[in-house]
């Protein structure tokens, strides 16, 4: 078999699993990322406070950096975040997401469809966290995002694929890398959504919310790879009714 | 009187470097946005700040979902 490698904006990377950075201890995040078996960590780009610790003294050289606009609530906003993120210095990935919605963190898909057009011209690689719309999500692909992020679940909430059948609709008809992204917030929802036909998982906050933040990132890792391996090998069938026995039905002491 | 951060800071005439430095902020790990404008790296030394100039200076932190 060929080599199975997610490739986004025509950078391959042999791991499905984002990570996110917030919300835990800098000094956690190498052995999450080992763990993890993560090639890119998601970071945010905030006012610089003097005297503050930098995450860049924390994030292992050999992963890619993947800045989120977050924060933004329009996509004047975004774009905005996005240029600030390029002259920090990490490449032309961005995961962009404009919010104007402080209760449940849901992204606007018509403003994120205006930014992604704009940044996509810009030379930009744009990673689109959107509300899981197949039409929303074949606009985005029309201006130019190198993948789609679904939501699973509103951010942080850790309810796992509420949105489920509407993802699956994006995995069957978008031919673009589409990333579970917010919500998930357990190994085999992970994995669930992988065996769905996903490409890629990204969680943060069911890391940084676990007893054993290194330890769950293996967990999830495990997770990932088994799904996406039920998802090569074909799922099994399932019967709506009745039972088919898996042993032979003659040599039964019955005769 | 400059906003700088959305403060407003008595920095009319220095220049960002300057102001960097004096801060004690690494110029090379962070962004500067000068009146909603990126300012390169190279420009820091030069660009001198005027009164209701708006300088945004930023730089990663930890983010996720």
């Amino acid at each position: 078999m060929e080599k199975d490698q997610l490739v986004i904006g025509g950078h391959a990377f042999d791991s499905r699993f984002i990570l996110g950075s917030g919300k835990y201890s800098f000094e956690l995040i190498d052995a999450a990322v080992k763990h993890a078996g993560a090639q890119i960590v998601t970071c945010a780009i905030r006012r610089t406070k003097p005297g503050e610790q930098n995450i860049m003294d924390y994030i292992p050289k050999e992963v890619t950096l993947l800045p989120n606009t977050s924060g933004s609530r329009t996509a004047e906003d975004a774009i905005r975040i996005a240029h600030m993120a390029r002259e920090l210095g990490c490449g032309d990935f961005v995961k962009l997401e404009v919010i104007p919605d402080t209760k449940y963190l849901l992204p606007d898909n018509a403003m994120t469809i205006e930014a992604t057009k704009v940044l996509a011209k810009e030379g930009f690689i744009v990673m689109p966290y959107m509300f899981p719309d197949l039409n929303a999500a074949k606009a985005l692909a029309d201006a130019g995002a190198a993948a789609i992020m679904p939501l699973g679940a509103p951010i942080g909430s850790n309810q796992g694929l509420a949105s489920k059948a509407f993802i699956q609709i994006l995995i069957d008809e978008i031919d673009l890398p589409i990333i579970v992204d917010a919500g998930i917030g357990r190994p085999s929802q992970a994995c669930e959504a992988m065996e769905m036909g996903a490409d890629a998982i990204m969680a943060n906050t069911a890391l940084a919310t676990a007893g054993d933040i290194p330890m769950m990132a293996s967990a999830f890792k495990s997770a990932i790879e088994a799904g996406r391996k039920a998802y090569h090998a074909g799922l099994g069938r399932v019967l709506v009714r009745g039972g088919a026995p898996s042993d032979p039905t003659t040599g039964t002491l019955h005769g | 009187m400059v906003q700088i951060n959305g403060e407003a800071v008595n920095a009319a005439g220095k220049t960002v470097g300057a102001y960097l430095k004096e801060t004690g902020i690494d110029p090379q790990r962070v962004a500067v946005e000068y009146n909603n404008k990126i300012l390169s790296k190279e420009a820091y030394d030069t660009t001198q700040m005027s009164d209701d100039d708006v300088v945004e200076i930023v730089n990663f932190v930890g983010g996720g979902c």
